[in-house]
């Protein structure tokens, strides 16, 4: 049984990611829409909380785990974000292939659109990053610095994306949940001091 | 100052000639021959089905998109000119063929279509319109509602002869 402190944590990180999705669950919008465009949707949704999760891991501010276990669990946690991109990209080209063309090519009359894109290729790359780690044999710290600055972009851009955009999220959770996110985010980095990249002695 | 070029007497002069040359008419072309036309909007033409049917309503209605169309230059009202309309609707999504609809301008070249509620669809509550029927440029707009609420949407068409 964990201490009461940890699963206090626990459940409100749970909360704040889940919370979002439910009440978006509820929006009106949703009645007029496919199912794989409503699938699109909640994979945006839950892509937005998956980034709550990762820079708590990264500086390992959750409780209750290893070191070990936390690198283990930001490792499936970055590759179930790169799933929930490819389902949300993938499920609005279904549903309107060419908005979805006019996005990608940074064309789209929604401001909102280039953001998300920007954020989407920050995130591959600081995955095949992290996938390349070894084979590139880059400096630890100069490694984390560079990941954790294509983070930093997959962040920010992602909070501005879901910010303007009039969907089927609610817009008191969205804004808590971006706001959970940037302060998650930023602790994360002043924890880690990323930007120091001198050599342990 | 000899070797100040940008002092505020020059500003002044040239900022006068500026406003002097643009109230001539002679920065804008468009302006010399009168209203210009209105330009496609980016993303306009996206779920574009050629050919709606000509209809007297959308589906169930309770919405209305308006708006004008006029001949580029003189700003004369254009009758009779067809305008195609879509969008994601309370009914359908944007590609599917029940969300599009056509109608005529009439003698003021107004034209008037109820069409189901729409809804927010890809982040933004818009409508698609077209003009496209060969006797001036083709034109798609692709104008957003201030408000999901709204029940009505416009958009106007100033069109350049081929």
């Amino acid at each position: 049984m964990p201490r009461p402190g940890v699963l206090a944590v626990w459940l409100a990180l749970i909360a704040a990611v889940a919370v979002p999705v439910v009440v978006a669950g509820f929006s009106p919008y949703l009645a007029w829409r496919s199912p794989i465009y409503i699938a699109a949707g909640f994979a945006g949704v839950i892509g937005l909380g998956l980034l709550l999760v990762q820079p708590l891991l990264a500086a390992r501010m959750l409780p209750g785990l290893t070191a070990m276990n936390s690198r283990m669990v930001h490792r499936w946690v970055g590759i179930a974000l790169i799933a929930m991109i490819a389902l949300h990209v993938g499920g609005l080209w279904i549903t309107s292939p060419p908005d979805v063309v006019d996005a990608l090519l940074f064309r789209s009359p929604t401001p909102f659109s280039a953001w998300g894109v920007a954020a989407m290729w920050a995130a591959f790359a600081a995955v095949v990053l992290a996938a390349l780690r070894s084979r590139l044999g880059w400096r630890f710290r100069l490694w984390r610095l560079a990941h954790a600055s294509l983070a930093l972009v997959t962040i920010l851009g992602t909070v501005v994306h879901a910010l303007l955009i009039e969907g089927a999220m609610e817009t008191v959770t969205k804004a808590t949940l971006c706001g959970l996110v940037l302060f998650a985010c930023v602790r994360a980095l002043i924890r880690l001091q990323v930007w120091d990249v001198k050599p342990r002695g | 100052m000899p070797g100040d070029s940008l002092n505020r007497r020059t500003m002044l002069v040239a900022g006068t000639a500026l406003v002097a040359t643009a109230g001539s008419g002679l920065i804008l072309p468009a302006r010399a021959s009168g209203l210009a036309p209105t330009p496609s909007m980016r993303g306009g033409s996206n779920n574009y089905r050629p050919g709606a049917p000509i209809v007297d309503r959308i589906g169930g209605g309770g919405f209305w998109m308006t708006g004008t169309v006029r001949q580029a230059g003189d700003g004369a009202p254009l009758p009779g000119q067809r305008i195609q309309i879509w969008a994601h609707t309370t009914e359908g999504h944007e590609r599917d063929p029940q969300s599009h609809g056509a109608t005529l301008t009439d003698a003021n070249g107004e034209f008037r279509l109820e069409m189901p509620q729409i809804v927010p669809a890809f982040g933004q509550p818009h409508g698609h319109l077209a003009y496209d029927s060969g006797e001036f440029e083709t034109v798609f707009l692709r104008p957003i509602m201030s408000s999901a609420r709204d029940k009505t949407l416009a958009a106007h068409f100033v069109l350049q002869p081929v």
